[in-house]
C-alpha cells in the first residue's frame, strides 16, 4: 500500500484557504524522498467538491482528495471532526498529517494525535526527511532563538502543524488529475456542542497576512498618532499595517495586527520595519520576507542585522517623508 | 460544581537574557512565574465560582519540576481551593502527549470534574497542544479559543471563539474543556491575606505511583517525538544602511521599491 501524506485543507468562504496550497506544494517535496508516496488533500465538506475546487487541488499537488462529507462541516466542528478523522485515519493509516496551524487545525491535531498516541509538533517552519523516512520537523524553539528539529521515530501518523505563509505553493501545476473520493462516515455524535451563532468579520482592513506590503511600527513610533502614518501609506500602496508586540499590549491597535512569536507571520513582498528594536520574537514573524526594510534611529538595533535596506532616522520623520514622496508621485500618475 | 485548572510554571522571559556570542536564551536566574495564560484559567474558574449559587470547587493541577510549586502558590493565592503538584524524575522530557497522559490521569484520580480549563497555550514552549490533549484522552468536548464566557449554568456553558474569520458562540453541555486567550478576562491581583495564606498552605504532590501511571507512557518513554537535532539559525542578510548625509539617497530607494505598488493601487 502506498504511504500517505495528508494535507488537512482549510476552509474559508466556500473555498480553501491558501495554506491548503503552501502545504500541498510542501508534500509534494516530501514526497519525493519517500519511496511509492501519495499526497491525498483531506477536506471536510457539507457538500460534494465543485469540478473547479477538484481541479485546483489537484493542479496544487494532490494525487487523491479525500472528501469527507457531513452536514455539520459547514465549520469547523470539533467533536465531528475529530470523529470523521479518527476513522478514515484507521482506515488508511497515514504515514504524515499536515495541517495549517490556524485556530481549527490547533485544535484539532493535538486532539487527534492524542487519540491516534502519536506525536504532533506546532508551527513547524521546515519539513524534511531523514535517510532513515523520518519526517523532520523544524520549529524555533525558547522564543525563537533556536531552532529545534524534531522527529517521531516509532509513532504512525508523525504529524505536524505549519504556520501559514511559511512554504511556497508549486510554481508549475501538477500533471496528475487527482482521484476524488467521497466518504460520507456514519458517526456517532450526541449532539454535546452546538455553534449558536457565527460572527463574520468585516474585511476592509486589509490582513497582514495576505499584503504584498507591510508597514509595521514599533515603540520607537513614540505615540498613537504616529500609527496614522502607517496607515496613510499602506493605503497608498494597498499594503497592511502591522505593530510589534509592545503596541498591541498598550492597545494602540489589535491583536490580528501583530506580527512576531505569539502574533501572526507574514511573508510579503515588501516588509518596513518602523521603530523596532528587532527582538527575535518579532524577527520569528517576519524574517522571510523577500525585501525587509528597517527604520531606526539607532544604527547598533538588532533589526539591520535582519534587512536588506537600513535608514538611520527618527521613523515618524522618515515615514513622513515617504509618504510625501508618494504621494506627489502618485498625483502625478495620469489616470487612466 | 468543580471546575479543574491546568497552570503551567513557565521562567519568567521578560528576564530572559541572550548570549551574544551564540544568541540563545540565558536560562539561570529567570526566576519562576505562572505562565500568563494560566491566569486567565484561573479568573475564569473563580468567576463561575462567584456566579454560582451552589457550592463550587476549583482544584488546580500543575505537572513539573519541584520548582512548580511557585505556580500553585500563586493559584491559591488568586483563591483556588485545592492544588497538585504532580512530580516525579519519570515524567524528564515529556513531550506534550507524555504531558497530557499525567494531565488527563490525575484529572481523572480526583475527578469528576463538570469543567476542565487551560491557557491557550505555554509562553515558553508556545505549542497550545496539551489543553486539546488532555480533552481527547478524557473524551471532553473541546472549546478552544475562548475569548468570552457568555452564559454559565449547572448543566451548559455557552462562549465565544475568537477565529480567523470571525466570532462563534457555542454552547456545549458540560463537562468540557475550554482554551482560554487573554481577551476572556483581567485577571485579579492576590490580596495580602490570601498571599500570606498561600505561603503557609501544603501543596499536595502526587507521582507515578500514586496515580498508578504506567510508566512507559510518561517522561521522554512516553514521548513519540524526539529531539532530532538543535542549532542556531544564522543571520542571513546583509543591509546596506544609510544614515546622515546618505539617508536621503536611502529614502529614494525605498521609495522606489514601493512605486510599482502605487500604480497598481492607482488602477
Ligand atoms: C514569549 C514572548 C513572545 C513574544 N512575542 C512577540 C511577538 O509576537 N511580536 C513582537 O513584536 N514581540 C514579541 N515579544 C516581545 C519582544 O521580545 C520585544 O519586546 C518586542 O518585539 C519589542 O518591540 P519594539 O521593537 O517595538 O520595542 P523596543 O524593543 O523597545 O524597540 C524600540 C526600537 O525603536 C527605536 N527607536 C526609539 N525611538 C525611535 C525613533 N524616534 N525613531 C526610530 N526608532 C526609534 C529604538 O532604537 C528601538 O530599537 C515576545 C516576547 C516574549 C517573551
Amino acid at each position: 500500500m502506498s504511504k500517505h501524506i495528508w494535507v488537512i485543507a482549510e476552509k474559508r468562504k466556500g473555498t480553501f484557504h491558501s495554506s491548503t496550497y503552501e502545504l500541498l506544494g510542501k508534500a509534494r517535496e516530501i514526497a519525493k524522498k519517500i519511496p511509492d508516496a501519495l499526497v491525498a488533500c483531506v477536506t471536510l465538506t457539507n457538500r460534494s467538491l465543485t469540478p473547479e475546487m477538484r481541479e485546483k487541488l489537484s493542479e496544487q499537488g494532490s494525487d487523491v482528495i479525500l472528501n469527507i462529507i457531513n452536514e455539520k462541516f459547514e465549520r469547523f466542528d470539533y467533536l465531528t471532526y475529530l470523529k470523521a478523522l479518527e476513522s478514515i485515519a484507521e482506515k488508511f493509516n497515514p504515514e504524515i498529517i499536515l495541517a495549517p496551524a490556524t485556530t481549527t487545525g490547533r485544535t484539532i491535531m493535538p486532539a487527534l494525535a492524542a487519540s491516534l498516541k502519536t506525536g504532533l509538533t506546532a508551527d513547524c517552519t521546515g519539513l524534511d526527511i531523514d535517510n532513515d523516512g523520518n519526517l523532520l520537523q523544524t520549529r524555533p524553539a525558547i522564543g525563537g532563538n533556536i531552532m529545534a528539529t524534531i522527529k517521531t521515530p516509532n509513532h504512525r501518523p508523525q504529524m505536524a502543524t505549519i504556520r501559514p505563509k511559511t512554504f511556497n505553493p508549486l510554481t508549475e501545476k501538477y500533471s496528475k488529475t487527482a482521484i476524488y473520493h467521497e466518504i460520507i462516515p456514519i458517526l456517532d455524535i450526541s449532539d454535546k456542542t452546538k455553534l449558536i451563532e457565527f460572527k463574520e468579520i468585516s474585511e476592509d482592513q486589509k490582513s497582514i497576512q495576505d499584503s504584498e506590503v507591510v508597514f509595521s511600527g514599533g515603540k520607537g513610533l513614540r505615540k498613537p498618532e504616529n500609527l496614522e502614518i502607517l496607515k496613510d501609506l499602506a493605503k497608498l500602496v494597498g499594503g497592511a499595517v502591522g505593530a510589534s508586540r509592545p503596541l498591541v499590549d498598550s492597545k494602540w491597535i489589535g491583536h490580528e495586527n501583530q506580527v512576531g512569536l505569539s502574533g501572526h507571520t507574514v511573508k510579503p513582498k515588501i516588509y518596513i520595519a518602523a521603530g523596532i528594536s528587532g527582538a527575535v520574537q518579532h524577527v520569528a514573524g517576519m524574517q522571510t520576507s523577500d525585501i525587509i526594510i528597517a527604520i531606526n534611529k539607532d544604527v547598533n538595533a538588532p533589526i539591520f542585522d535582519y534587512s536588506d535596506i537600513g535608514l538611520v532616522g527618527d521613523a515618524a520623520e522618515i515615514l513622513e517623508m515617504l509618504h510625501r514622496a508618494l504621494k506627489n508621485i502618485k498625483e502625478e500618475i495620469p489616470d487612466a | 460544581m468543580r471546575i479543574a485548572v491546568l497552570v503551567k510554571q513557565v521562567p519568567d522571559t521578560d528576564l530572559v537574557k541572550l548570549d551574544p556570542e551564540t544568541g540563545t536564551m540565558i536560562r539561570e536566574n529567570t526566576g519562576n512565574i505562572i505562565n500568563p495564560l494560566d491566569l486567565h484559567a484561573i479568573e475564569a474558574a473563580l468567576r463561575i465560582k462567584e456566579f454560582m449559587s451552589s457550592e463550587t470547587d476549583i482544584v488546580a493541577f500543575s505537572m513539573g519540576p519541584p520548582v512548580a510549586e511557585v505556580a500553585l502558590r500563586e493559584a491559591i493565592a488568586m483563591g483556588v481551593n485545592d492544588a497538585y503538584l504532580i512530580s516525579d524524575r519519570r515524567f524528564a522530557g515529556a513531550d506534550t502527549l507524555a504531558t497530557a497522559t499525567v494531565l488527563s490521569k490525575a484529572l481523572e484520580e480526583f475527578g469528576p470534574f463538570d469543567l476542565v480549563l487551560a491557557g491557550e497555550k505555554a509562553v515558553d514552549g508556545e505549542t497550545g497542544q496539551v489543553g486539546p490533549e488532555v480533552g481527547a484522552i478524557l473524551d471532553l468536548p473541546v472549546l478552544s479559543y475562548v475569548a468570552k464566557i457568555v452564559e454559565f449554568t449547572e448543566k451548559s456553558i455557552i462562549i465565544e471563539r475568537e477565529v480567523e474569520d470571525g466570532k462563534e458562540i457555542w454552547e456545549s453541555r458540560l463537562p468540557c474543556l475550554l482554551t482560554l486567550t487573554k481577551e476572556v478576562n483581567e485577571p485579579r491581583l492576590p490580596t495580602l491575606n490570601m498571599k500570606k495564606k498561600a505561603r503557609r498552605v501544603k501543596i499536595k504532590t502526587l507521582n507515578c505511583d500514586s496515580l498508578k501511571i504506567d510508566e512507559t507512557t510518561v517522561g521522554l518513554k512516553g514521548s513519540p517525538t524526539r529531539v532530532a537535532k538543535i542549532t542556531t539559525p544564522k543571520i542571513a542578510r546583509n543591509a546596506v544602511i544609510y544614515e546622515g548625509k546618505e539617508l536621503e539617497e536611502g529614502i529614494w530607494k525605498v521609495i522606489e521599491l514601493l512605486k510599482p505598488y502605487l500604480e497598481e493601487n492607482h488602477e
